[in-house]
């Protein structure tokens, strides 16, 4: 992980940075991913997950993905569950706060098949964000006398040159990969991201290259009437892959809110057993559809169609 | 569970947690307790509180019965005053313009220190947990209270882990440690409210809600609690919180 500048200059002066098309298949973009890489990913939680690229990665066979992510929810339990990461990165992993522990979390971390290495939150976005910035750390002032700073050994506490003060200096974390969902973009790879964004952009500057997928593409013109909602440059984007309903069973901002129905029906599946539940859901949900649209038809019209009615009443009064 | 008189642990944690908030704060708040408590204080005693929220939400509205499921997702959005990335909210922490961090906790110690990471020793637990998120971000860098059951399983001597600190071992280590700010300021449970001895930091007993008494605190803590003379009894949650606590949560999510 730990890259020279100049290495870092280099891959991203070795990409056609020009103003292209680079609309490609789910499948297509998978292959872009290679074995042993690390990987960001984008959104935080149940928000923004790139559901789809992750299901593409799992049915593609990746291995050894090292991932990084804010806030890890059941994504995470995929990733280690298919065998595509044995190692994540985060500030907190289970499904999320209603469904208590993931069990598939801790069989993978306590049985040491994979690892969970913890951050505080705020180091995880500055490590992103000195990633974005071409600096190889920044300070900050948490994580310090904790033992989430004694589990982690990258970090160096230093006095302040100017007023002698301790402060914790968190590497810079610049994957090979980001893989990002957003609302629209275009075949360009101009992002435009509605509501939350967590550390998306610099997560998208920090990496070598990144991999949209996206609700829908749209033309540039209308990137260009609203330039300022741009919030990922075409130019850092290697592939555009348009998949509608791509976060599924998490949510979409202004979209689509998560399928609460299908959670509640995962995390009892997967909690009561983490390793045959795990094993039946993956059957089912991730290699047994012929495609994303096969998948979604699984999850189901009416759990869709109820989502995306809760998601787009984020705008009403 | 309509009239007062009869209210839930949860009931009782989040009425009184929203006492001690002040108008016109600005307030780091987890879901669950906190945030149903944050918004109490708004409705009742603090219309001018600002939430934010660790997704990158400053100042959102909580509609009823629309509880957001994590700070991180849409709903925590709704009618805010600003969305911004959550690198740059956590950063409000560092700068100085949050007045209260609010969470619950798991376990906490006789220094206030949390633990959400491991139970057991960390290099083989006996569970791993989710991890700190942001709590220990909002514990390193503004004042404190957190919201928790009181049972003896949670109130240990010494945390298994410190995930977020309070005063680590007490004096002055958590200023040594490089946090000047901050720190515990009161942990709320079901039998009262507790505050830190301004010396030697060792948590103490504050107030005792109604029908608590110090027996059934030393049964339910595997520390040795401070006791000064002068210990106040809380009022009993009264009916129009519970009211508005009942609307905030129809589903009883979180004050069942």
């Amino acid at each position: 992980m730990e890259e020279s500048y100049l290495e870092l200059r280099r891959k991203l002066a070795e990409r056609d940075r020009s103003l292209h098309e680079k609309v490609v298949s789910l499948e297509e973009a998978a292959s872009l991913v290679k074995d042993g890489e690390t990987v960001g990913i984008g959104g935080s939680t149940l928000s923004r997950t790139p559901m789809a690229m992750i299901f593409a990665l799992i049915r593609a066979g990746r291995k050894r993905l090292s991932c990084a992510r804010g806030i890890v929810s059941s994504e995470g339990d995929l990733l280690f569950a298919s065998g595509v990461s044995d190692h994540i990165v985060t500030s907190w992993f289970s499904q999320g706060i209603v469904w208590g522990i993931s069990k598939v979390m801790r069989h993978h971390v306590e049985s040491r098949k994979a690892r969970f290495d913890e951050w505080s939150h705020m180091a995880m976005g500055l490590r992103f964000r000195a990633g974005a910035m071409g600096l190889p750390f920044l300070p900050m002032r948490s994580m310090l006398g904790s033992d989430v700073l004694r589990e982690r050994p990258e970090p160096r506490e230093m006095a302040c040159p100017f007023t002698g003060e301790k402060l914790l200096l968190v590497p810079a974390l610049n994957p090979d990969v980001a893989i990002i969902h957003v609302q629209r973009c275009d075949a360009y790879g101009n992002a435009q991201i509605d509501g939350l964004q967590f550390m998306d952009i610099d997560l998208a500057l920090a990496a070598n290259r990144v991999i949209l997928t996206t609700e829908r593409i749209v033309s540039n013109d209308q990137i260009r009437r609203a330039p300022d909602q741009t919030k990922i440059p075409f130019f850092a984007v290697e592939a555009v892959v348009e998949v509608p309903f791509g976060c599924a069973p998490h949510e979409c901002g202004g979209v689509y809110e998560p399928l609460f129905r299908h959670m509640d029906y995962y995390t009892s599946l997967v909690n009561t057993d983490p390793v045959s539940g795990m094993g039946e859901y993956l059957e089912r949900y991730i290699y047994g559809p012929k495609s994303w649209i096969d998948y979604l038809e699984l999850l189901g019209l009416a759990d869709l169609l109820d989502a995306a009615r809760r998601g787009r009443s984020i705008a009403n009064e | 569970m309509s009239s007062s008189d009869a209210y839930t642990a949860s009931e009782l944690l989040a009425v009184m947690s929203s006492r001690l908030l002040k108008d016109g704060q600005v307030v780091f708040a987890g879901v669950g307790i906190p945030l149903l408590a944050a918004t109490l204080a708004q409705a009742l005693h603090c219309p001018g509180l600002t939430i934010l929220f660790e997704g990158g939400v400053i100042g959102p509205i909580i509609e009823p019965g629309k509880l957001p499921p994590s700070t991180n997702e849409q709903r925590c959005t709704k009618r805010a005053n600003m969305v911004l990335g959550s690198t740059d909210v956590l950063l409000l922490l560092q700068r100085g313009y949050v007045d209260v961090g609010f969470m619950g906790g798991a376990q906490i110690d006789q220094y206030g220190n949390l633990n959400s990471s491991y139970i057991g020793d960390p290099s083989s637990p006996k569970a791993r947990l989710p991890g700190t998120g942001g709590g220990n971000d909002i514990s390193s860098l503004t004042q404190m209270i957190v919201a928790m059951k009181h049972e003896k399983r949670r109130f240990v001597e010494s945390v298994d882990f410190v995930t977020s600190p309070g005063f680590l071992r007490g004096g002055t280590t958590r200023r040594d440690a490089g946090l000047p700010a901050g720190g515990m300021y009161r942990v709320v449970t079901d039998l009262g409210i507790f505050g830190f001895d301004d010396t030697t930091k060792r948590m103490k007993v504050v107030a005792l809600h109604p029908g608590a008494t110090l027996e059934k605190l030393r049964d339910n803590t595997a520390f040795e609690l401070a006791v000064e003379a002068d210990i106040a009894v809380t009022e009993r949650p009264a009916a129009r919180e519970l009211d508005v606590l009942r609307k905030l949560d129809p589903a009883r999510l979180y004050i069942a």
